[in-house]
């Protein structure tokens, strides 16, 4: 999986659950809640639909490693490629 | 839906209100299997409705607090649409007019712009408008979410800003009437929950009322697959080693399920477990309860020149939010008239609606004989009215006593209808007719019992957008974050 693949994933589910925030412009190496008004319980949706769509779980403790779409791809790759081994 | 004994749920959810729809909501969209099981047959819990004669009325709902306009983030309503999945003109809220905060000699207007209320403070009370804003930045501050703040005494807080006693009970006359539990103070939490959502952000209403929401809330839970049992009522939580094992329900079946989330009340959940005693936490029982006269009018209130959305009255010298003595309270209350709001293409209610609400005393009404009861009904009916008419512009400028006005306010009216201490104890199984609850709450909605979780009234965020994000929050909290 590319890491261009893996943000979008991302940016889709935020789309998903928070439709009122404008994604045209979203940077990669900033932190999420920095540019857009996510609070932990958008992030929380987004960890559960990364397991419900995707099968990828996110122990609690790792919620930081989500908070920039860089950080997201660096995390999520391994596991994206480990659920379709 | 057949519920068969022995089922077994990842979540039961006990209370079909706004908390209980809002938690089921948030599971049935991860996938769990779970069950609203609802004593009546009607769902809203404290914000019901009902229909009598062809008429529409909702039992709480004066207004939606926490309204803020589309396009403003980071607010609580916000924060519900996107936890919810629901687009906000599901819930089609439209604005207040104008508010009002009446005492002896002065009035406070407010409205949905917080600047109104600001330049009321700045003219009524000059020398306190420099301390108000200090207080707004200590409330701005405030993190009232946090699940595990401890108690604090919001009239003493609000003390060390505002040194004028008058002006303290005036700002705190709306927010205790719409949510305290408590006498004579409030949480502080539960105060900042409160003067955001009712001065900062602002009121709403639903063209069709509290209906709108209610039916949003089920309908996308249906879309999700949940499950709802009505006239269902839990009659024991069977536990052990600190855990719930099973539930025994009044038709007689018994179901499992690894996470109950209560809605109904800390005490009244607590009462039906079988390790504690039948009087378990009788201490933290609530104390205030109320009376609300309904009046419909044959025409709109604003063609009697009544403009006001809602008026929150005072007449005493100081304002006293405590148990009365006597069958009701009348010195102090609020006026609520559910035509005035702006409502879409300048539609209007079809008949004008005058709500007076005032604090009553449960065991005196409970221990009336039908007979009495009726009588003292009628009694206070017309004593509140009466009350309402001194803080509303008059029918007929020529009447001055008492028995006039009344005249002139009948003669507008075309049906009346009033709800007791009585009335709130069958509708709402909450015990001595206590609206708003316990006054001590349980914040991070944990219990004795390792898999029992109380949201709503209980957990204590107020208002009804604070009832779904508590049913939300403890959802979350307990089940969703934990795995």
């Amino acid at each position: 999986m590319t890491k261009e693949a893996c943000k979008q994933i991302v940016l889709d589910i935020i789309a998903e659950i928070a439709p009122d925030e404008d994604l045209s412009d979203v940077k990669s190496e900033i932190k999420l809640r920095d540019q857009l008004e996510l609070d932990s319980m958008d992030f929380l949706d987004i960890v559960m639909e990364l397991r419900k769509k995707h099968g990828i779980e996110v122990p609690e403790d790792d919620y930081p490693q989500l908070e920039s779409l860089d950080s997201c791809a660096n995390y999520l790759i391994p596991k994206f490629e480990a659920v379709n081994a | 839906m057949e519920l068969k004994s022995n089922d077994h749920f990842d979540a039961v959810i006990i209370g079909c209100g706004m908390s209980g729809l809002a938690a089921a909501i948030r599971l049935a969209m991860f996938g769990r299997k779970v069950i609203i099981l609802e004593k009546h047959n009607a769902p809203g819990g404290l914000n019901s409705f009902y229909s009598f004669d062809g008429r529409k009325f909702d039992v709480g709902l004066h207004a939606v607090t926490n309204f803020v306009r589309p396009g403003v983030k980071g607010k609580p309503l916000t924060k519900l649409f996107r936890q919810l999945r629901i687009d906000r003109d599901e819930f089609a809220l439209c604005e207040q007019k104008c508010s009002k905060v009446a005492f002896p000699d002065v009035e406070l207007n407010f409205s949905n712009d917080f600047e109104l209320l600001v330049s009321e403070i700045e003219k009524a009370f000059p020398n306190q408008i420099d301390n108000f804003q200090k207080l707004v930045k200590a409330i701005h501050d405030f993190n009232e979410f946090d699940l595990e703040d401890k108690d604090r005494s919001a009239k003493k807080i609000i003390s060390q800003y505002i040194t004028d006693p008058l002006l303290v009970d005036m700002l705190l006359l709306p927010l205790m009437y719409y949510g305290s539990a408590k006498e004579n103070d409030m949480e502080f939490g539960q105060f900042v929950i409160m003067f955001k959502s009712i001065y900062q952000e602002g009121f709403a209403r639903p063209f069709e009322g509290v209906r709108t929401i209610i039916k949003t809330l089920i309908d996308k839970y249906r879309d999700l697959g949940g499950m709802r049992k009505m006239k269902c009522a839990v009659k024991k939580i069977i536990t052990q080693n600190n855990n719930i094992t099973a539930l025994e329900l009044e038709n007689g079946d018994t179901i499992t399920a690894d996470h109950v989330i209560s809605s109904i009340g800390l005490v009244e959940t607590l009462q039906l477990c079988n390790d504690q005693k039948t009087k378990a936490e009788q201490s933290n029982i609530g104390k205030l309860s109320f009376v609300e006269t309904i009046t419909i009018l044959d025409k709109q209130p604003k063609e009697l020149g009544w403009n006001d959305t809602i008026i929150f009255f005072n007449d005493w010298q100081n304002f006293e939010y405590q148990k009365p003595k006597e069958l009701v309270d009348p010195r102090s209350g609020v006026i609520c008239m559910p035509n005035n709001y702006q409502y879409e293409n300048n539609n209007e209610l079809d008949e004008g609606v005058l709500r007076v609400t005032a604090m009553a005393n449960y065991d005196q009404w409970t221990s009336l004989d039908e007979d009495h009861y009726a009588k003292q009904k009628k009694i206070w009916y017309d004593t509140l009215a009466l009350k309402a008419m001194s803080f509303l512009k008059p029918i007929n400028n020529d009447s001055t006593n008492d028995k006039d006005k009344l005249d002139n306010l009948k003669k507008q009216t075309v049906y009346v209808d009033m709800f007791t201490p009585r009335t709130i104890t069958k509708f709402t199984s909450h015990l001595d007719g206590a609206i708003y609850g316990a006054p001590n709450k349980v914040k991070n909605g944990k219990t004795h019992l390792d898999n029992l979780y109380i949201c709503g009234t209980d957990q204590g965020f107020l208002g009804i957008i604070g009832a779904m994000l508590s049913g939300i929050s403890m959802a979350n909290y307990h089940i969703l974050q934990k795995n």
